[in-house]
């Protein structure tokens, strides 16, 4: 009896702790958390000196290193050279143009492998057969470089569509993976619980596998945004007329490397905005869901 | 009002469970989980069903749940053979499973979504369940919020919301500490008493069995049968006692010493 009895797990929190389910704070705070929370405030302020700081010195050394000819600036341009070659991209060049170009193409390949892979992630999740079957091509696919097929897209889909199905093909199969992983490790015993409510499996889908994913959902967001900008740029050094990849293949070529910086500073810039959004929707929905 | 008096009367039992066995087939072999388990409860009936880990007793709960089907032999409820989940019976699990997407009021309501019923009439029902089990000032939390009592007693609520006749407990308080469990059983059995509800209690703990429950059944080592029923009747109370006053009788030692030794535990190592 006794030795059942300790079988038993602990609770994970005691129950009088818990009954408060938000931190009252008191009235008027003590000196002692007045402290407390000048000192968070603070480690939070030095964490962002300390990165703007990094950003400044590692720019200042590129130019510092470029200016004094340490390294070649034929090679690697400079930030203060940067800001002409931009200003003239964006009233000579179309700069905006080729942004807007790669911008739409990975959201378009960003959506478009969200929305598939999630699909056939369900899918395996429903028939246990067919992920038995697809598993290895799948982990195959996977494994593939896709850049390989760039030169076959381009002669299937023509320049545009070539892009967006870089972009899918290389940040599609992440998704289902992930996804598929997230949906499996659903806890059995909450699929059970909707079970003896008599849940069908649509609704054991839509009402526990699916919202309870959602955190493995968003890593799969996060991977899939890098890697879908990652095929659109592959696919547009092949294919593309427009867009930030061309701009940088086309820099190259011409040996203007100030043009190839730029590009790459904008598409910097891009990533950081988009993992900016992500953030807030991650933040939004880790309120509820994390 | 034991089963076999009632049968005697010509009442008809809540749940009738016939003969049922049960074998499961892995690819190491086959194993009789269960072996010719028969079992009635009376409306409004609480019956335990004690045994060791592993002898079938949580299979039991799954096959008169209708999650699990029986190798042979049946299950009614009510006089209707149970061939899936039915809206008539109620399952509480071993840990509450709340969501942790959903607010306290919306895991109340899970059953009443997945079973489409009428979300207003429903939505009342649930707040009343919730007050009832003294979750009401909690409704629009998050499970995260709440500690382990007082999320089994959102499962609780959960369970009754859809309204069943039979409520089968899954050794339910075995994720609390000993302090909160013995609390909640008290709560746990008003509530399932007023509600009137005709109940199954699987679990390991012997005091547990004997404090909530009118009728406790032992089950053998696997294969999983029947060994003995036995009536909980506590005269030295005169009425009911809760199962908190039933821990401090004299008839519960005397009925824990029977059930232990019933139960034949060897402690192995």
């Amino acid at each position: 009896m006794s030795a059942e009895m300790n079988a038993v797990p602990p609770m994970t929190m005691p129950a009088s702790a818990a009954a408060l389910p938000a931190a009252t704070p008191a009235k008027v705070p003590s000196a002692a958390y007045a402290k407390w929370l000048a000192r968070q405030r603070r480690e939070k302020t030095l964490v962002l000196a300390s990165r703007l700081l990094l950003l400044a010195a590692f720019f200042g050394l590129w130019e510092i290193l470029a200016k004094t000819k340490v390294v070649n600036p034929m090679l690697t341009s400079y930030p203060s050279a940067l800001w002409p070659t931009f200003v003239d991209l964006l009233h000579n060049g179309n700069l905006l143009t080729h942004t807007w170009a790669t911008f739409k193409a990975t959201v378009v390949g960003f959506v478009l492998s969200m929305v598939f892979g999630i699909a056939i992630a369900a899918g395996l999740w429903w028939s246990r057969f067919a992920n038995k079957v697809l598993d290895p091509f799948l982990v195959v696919a996977n494994a593939m470089p896709k850049i390989a097929f760039v030169p076959i897209f381009y002669i299937w889909l023509g320049s545009e569509y070539s892009v967006y199905g870089m972009a899918v093909a290389i940040a599609i199969f992440v998704t289902i993976m992930v996804a598929y992983e997230g949906f499996q490790s659903t806890d059995p015993n909450k699929i059970k619980l909707a079970t003896t409510l008599g849940a069908s499996r649509a609704q054991v889908l839509r009402m526990v596998v699916l919202p309870g994913s959602v955190p493995t959902l968003i890593a799969a967001l996060k991977m899939n945004i890098g890697l879908s900008l990652v095929g659109v740029i592959v696919g547009e050094f092949q294919s593309a007329s427009e867009g930030l990849g061309f701009l940088i293949v086309n820099g190259s070529q011409v040996f203007k490397l100030n043009i190839v910086m730029t590009a790459i500073v904008v598409l910097a810039l891009m990533s950081a905005l988009m993992y900016l959004v992500i953030a807030r929707v991650e933040h939004h929905l880790a309120r509820r869901y994390g | 009002m034991a089963a076999a008096n009632l049968r005697a009367a010509g009442g008809l039992p809540r749940i009738d469970v016939r003969n049922v066995s049960l074998r499961y087939f892995t690819l190491q072999g086959e194993t009789q989980a269960l072996d010719d388990i028969s079992l009635t409860v009376a409306p409004g009936e609480f019956v335990s069903i004690i045994g060791q880990s592993g002898c079938g007793k949580s299979t039991l709960l799954s096959i008169i749940a209708g999650i699990l089907e029986p190798s042979g032999g049946s299950v009614t409820v009510d006089g209707r053979p149970v061939t899936g989940p039915s809206p008539s019976i109620g399952y509480m699990l071993q840990q509450d499973y709340l969501y942790e997407w959903r607010s306290i009021l919306d895991n109340a309501l899970l059953g009443a979504q997945i079973q489409k019923r009428d979300m207003r009439e429903a939505r009342e029902r649930a707040i009343h369940l919730l007050h009832k089990c003294g979750m009401g000032d909690f409704l629009h939390h998050y499970p995260r919020q709440l500690s382990g009592g007082m999320r089994q007693r959102v499962a609780l609520a959960r369970t009754l919301v859809t309204n069943p006749d039979v409520v089968l407990l899954d050794e339910p308080f075995s994720a609390l500490d000993s302090q909160t469990r013995l609390a909640i059983a008290d709560e746990v059995v008003e509530v399932l008493r007023s509600e009137g509800k005709s109940v199954v209690l699987v679990t390991h703990d012997i005091g547990e069995a004997i404090a909530m429950t009118d009728r406790v059944v032992v089950l053998s080592r696997r294969p999983g049968r029947i060994k003995s029923e036995h009536l909980m009747r506590f005269p030295s109370h005169g009425k009911r006692p809760t199962p908190f006053e039933a821990r401090a009788l004299p008839e519960f030692n005397t009925y824990f010493s029977t059930l232990w030794d019933e139960l034949d535990v060897h402690v192995e190592g």
